[in-house]
């Protein structure tokens, strides 16, 4: 029978969200194709993840062994591999994130497989997937296209696509032997560690001013902070201002950062790369301000202001000073 | 050590009004400033650092259809002790796969105890050439590393997952490492700088040169091809504003105060 394979992906003993919207683009590719829908579940002692999946699939191969407890690239490689091999999926499903990163470029190769990373959506027919993805950071699509008739390799954006939720399949699990697992030894998972994260509390503010490189300089942050304060609100950040430590790691956010959900949102100068979107979309009111009126920031902004933020923020901070002495 | 570090070039597109080609398959660069990718940049940095600190050299290494050779002086200039440019016009075009059966065909012959290379590129956004590229070399690879621990002929590096979390991998060396920003501070280099680094070794190689041929490079090589560019339809979801900085200003303020956070 024909087959779409879904990595599933967990951490810590928990099924990560990415898997279920895979399992939920699966479902809807698996259904156009006739195909039947399988979830490949590497680790250790996971029996209940497999149950859970079990729920949104046909089949789960539950491969268990020791040296999977945790997520490896090299040992995932292989198992994967043997998989696909044996089974010829027509498609192989991973998350674009920090597992599906280190995992599929090799295995692609060593596969001789097409890979197309980071998709946004995808549609197969017998001969060929195709895809559209972001390029230019987010500025530009790209419909890109991979034939699929020796097998093929999608990473998915986490968020992009939703989870089905309900119960939609009654899933058998299969307990399947794990390949050899020779040479992992040379890649060695240590620990986790959790970054030491100390000051301020992002997540709890009712409004929030961001800034992006738009900001220029480390001399310019106090303006972006005293606009924050007369808006009774607190100053986050995107990823270029932490990497160039002009603000602590607290201030970040985005998917290496902090997930934050304030009354309101202000981005001052930041492009809206999906990485900084996913970790303030579901806020409130989200007010972009930036140069550039292409930039993908205002696709997710509620109000978008196309001008120079330098202009824009003083009058901003005047105007709210003005209605809180009013009261 | 023997450092490889991977770069490419290229265009900022932060601020430009980009255009489609005529063919659709890429946008106008003739405009476009281009410099090196950002996270090659930190890639760059952290290879001297090592050197640096251990000895050794670092090779800076780049497969382009244009004349990038500014790209690698900043790179020498940076620090790096040589540098190898493939330059071959079948490379436009090029998928993941392509460039790194290329840089596999370069790397290969020369000794290397780490590979370096960005975690992505601005432009394609693919991260997948450091990933391929250990594949062939069939040594282990790190991707998403924000810290790098030299011991006994093995690495111990952070590898950054979602959130504040963190994983730490031993790799036995040879390895390859895709670097994420942040990990250090790249530094600036000057005109003068690039100057004093032209006489530094620079070689230019043509891709007959690496044995590569025709069914290995180009439009036809690559596994994943653009079918189409397009641009995202404008102003699709934000209500822009208009009217001067200060209506402007006005109109965001009550937008607050309906949100009940400027009360
Ligand atoms: C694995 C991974 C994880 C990541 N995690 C995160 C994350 O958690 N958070 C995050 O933010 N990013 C993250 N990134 C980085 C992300 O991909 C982008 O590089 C980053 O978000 C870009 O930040 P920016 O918008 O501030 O800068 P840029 O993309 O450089 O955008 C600057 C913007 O400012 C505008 N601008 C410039 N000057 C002005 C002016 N005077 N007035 C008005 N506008 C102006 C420009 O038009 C441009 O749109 C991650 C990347 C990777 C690969
Ligand atoms: N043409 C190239 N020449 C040299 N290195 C490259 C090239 N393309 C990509 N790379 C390297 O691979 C990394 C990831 O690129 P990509 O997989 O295209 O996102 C970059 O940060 C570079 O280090």
């Amino acid at each position: 029978m024909r087959e779409i394979l879904v990595l599933a992906e967990h951490r810590k003993g928990v099924l990560r969200d990415i898997t279920w919207e895979m399992l939920s683009l699966g479902k809807e590719l698996a259904e156009k194709m006739e195909a039947q829908l399988t979830t490949v579940l590497p680790g250790y002692e996971v029996k209940s993840l497999a149950d859970e999946l079990s729920t949104q699939a046909d089949l789960v191969l539950l491969v268990e062994d020791e040296r999977l407890q945790n997520f490896s690239s090299m040992a995932y490689q292989q198992v994967l591999s043997t998989l696909i091999t044996t089974r010829k999926p027509i498609i192989t499903l991973i998350g674009h994130t920090a597992c599906g990163i280190d995992l599929a470029p090799g295995l692609a190769a060593a596969l001789g497989m097409p890979l197309a990373t980071d998709c946004l959506s995808l549609t197969l027919t017998e001969k060929e997937l195709t895809a559209v993805r972001q390029i230019y950071g987010g500025k530009v699509n790209a419909e890109v296209a991979c034939s699929c008739e020796k097998g093929c390799i999608a990473t998915i954006r986490a968020g992009v696509v939703s989870p089905w939720g309900e119960e939609t399949r009654k899933g058998k699990v299969e307990v399947i032997q794990s390949p050899s697992l020779e040479g992992i030894s040379r890649q060695r998972f240590i620990e986790y560690v959790e970054a030491a994260i100390g000051g301020v509390d992002i997540t709890q503010a009712d409004i929030i001013v961001a800034i992006g490189r738009g900001i220029q300089d480390k001399e310019n942050i106090p303006l972006a902070e005293e606009l924050a304060k007369a808006l009774g609100g607190t100053l986050a950040c995107s990823r270029p201002i932490v990497d160039k430590k002009w603000l602590p790691k607290a201030h970040q956010v985005g998917t290496s950062g902090k997930t934050v959900r304030p009354k309101a949102y202000i981005a001052l100068g930041i492009s809206g790369a999906f990485q900084h979107i996913v970790g303030m979309k579901d806020s409130g009111v989200i007010i972009a301000v930036n140069k550039d009126p292409r930039a993908p920031i205002f696709e997710v902004a509620d109000y978008g202001i196309v001008c120079d933020l330098f202009d824009f923020m003083p009058v901003l901070k005047e105007k709210a000073k003005e209605l809180l002495q009013r009261r | 050590m023997d450092i490889i570090v991977c770069v490419k070039k290229v265009p900022d597109t932060r601020e430009a009004e980009l255009i489609i080609t005529k063919d659709g398959k890429d946008i106008e660069k003739g405009e476009l400033v281009c410099d090196i990718n950002e996270w090659d940049r930190y890639a760059v940095e952290e290879a001297i650092r090592l050197k640096e600190e251990l000895g050794g050299s670092v090779t800076a290494v780049a497969v382009t259809p244009d004349e990038d050779e500014d790209l690698l002086r900043k790179c020498l200039a940076m620090g790096a002790d040589r540098a190898i440019m493939v330059k071959d016009e079948s490379f436009r075009g090029s998928d993941a796969h392509v460039i790194a059966t290329a840089l596999h065909h370069i790397i290969k012959d020369l000794p290397f105890d780490l590979v370096f290379t960005g975690v992505q590129a601005e432009d394609d956004g693919y991260a997948q050439v450091g990933g391929i590229l250990a594949g062939f070399l069939k040594v282990p690879h790190a991707t998403l590393v924000t810290q790098i621990e030299v011991l006994e002929r093995k690495v111990q590096v952070h590898r950054e997952l979602e959130e504040a979390l963190m994983e730490v991998v031993e790799l036995d060396m040879p390895a390859v490492c895709t670097i994420q920003t942040g990990i250090n501070e790249p530094r600036y280099v000057s005109i003068m700088g690039i100057r004093k680094a032209a006489k530094k070794e620079m070689k230019t190689l043509n891709t007959s040169d690496l044995g590569l041929t025709e069914e290995e490079l180009g439009d036809s090589a690559s596994k994943v091809k653009i079918k189409g560019l397009s641009l995202p339809p404008s102003g699709k979801g934000a209500e822009i504003l208009k009217g001067s900085t200060g209506e402007i200003a006005t109109k965001v303020a009550s937008i607050l105060k309906s949100k009940g956070v400027l009360a």
